[in-house]
């Protein structure tokens, strides 16, 4: 006999990349594409002014593409990529965020992750724990 | 840049985003007026893009016209791609991809006319 669950209780197997989780796709998305872009021009017109600032920028970049990547892809190396790349996220933000407010001096030029992402309406802050929240939730069965 | 279509852009693209969140809030999937609404403020990014670069083109260059194309692209594709992923999901998922790519937008527009009002000398 069929599941007679109606479709709104998401099953276990599901894609992590669908749901809730196709908005997180976007997001980190938009983020990959803002980071990568913003880090692009940095690194291509200005190196010497800041280079730790602009090398974290386009480190966060690739952070951000790798949890697109991870999303998009799924399964268990999709979700191994997505776990590890929302970890780094959330320490480099918390990390990045401390320093940027105690060492002004490193930091001339923002990166996503100055002030913990002040620039960018505290996302970055708060997307890595929504995204760590989301694949928790929809983490393999117990076996 | 700075005329009134930009401000009639930004001003369709906040309310349909806070529709939209409603619509979520109420869990509803995107129906087809809802995408058809997207595809509609698409098209009114796409003329804004068009002024925009017709502007580029005869009149003053921002002085940072690199990255004032690189958000002029990003500005053009960001809707239909908040679109193509709604239709991949009808649930409220997709209601919710419509209204956070709609309020991304007007962020895009400003920062767009941030770099057109410094026109290189």
């Amino acid at each position: 006999m069929a599941d007679p669950t109606p479709a709104r209780t998401r099953p276990r197997d599901a894609a992590i990349g669908t749901g809730a989780g196709r908005v997180l796709l976007l997001v980190y998305g938009i983020f990959a594409v803002s980071a990568g872009a913003r880090a692009g021009v940095q690194i291509a017109t200005k190196f010497a002014e800041a280079p730790l600032a602009f090398l974290l920028s386009a480190f966060a970049a690739l952070v951000y593409i790798a949890a697109t990547i991870g999303l998009a892809v799924g399964g268990t190396r999709g979700r191994l990529i997505a776990l590890t790349s929302c970890s780094i996220e959330l320490v480099g933000v918390l990390v990045v965020g401390t320093l940027s407010l105690l060492d002004k001096e490193a930091f001339p030029d923002a990166t996503v992750w100055s002030g913990y992402g002040s620039g960018y309406g505290y996302v970055p802050l708060v997307l890595p724990v929504i995204g760590l929240w989301w694949l928790w939730r929809n983490r393999p069965g117990d076996r | 840049m700075n005329g009134p279509l930009s401000t009639a852009t930004i001003v369709v693209a906040l309310l349909l985003g806070v529709w939209y969140l409603i619509r979520c809030a109420l869990d509803r999937a995107p129906s087809n007026t809802d995408l058809w609404a997207m595809l509609g403020l698409s098209a009114l990014v796409a003329v804004l893009v068009v002024v925009a670069v017709v502007g580029l083109i005869t009149g003053d260059r921002p002085s940072d016209s690199t990255t004032f194309i690189g958000y002029l692209i990003t500005t053009v594709a960001f809707a239909p791609v908040g679109f193509y992923l709604a239709r991949l999901e009808p649930t409220r998922w997709g209601t919710l991809i419509l209204g956070v790519a709609c309020l991304v937008l007007p962020v895009l527009v400003l920062r767009l006319q941030q770099i057109a009002e410094a026109t290189g000398g």
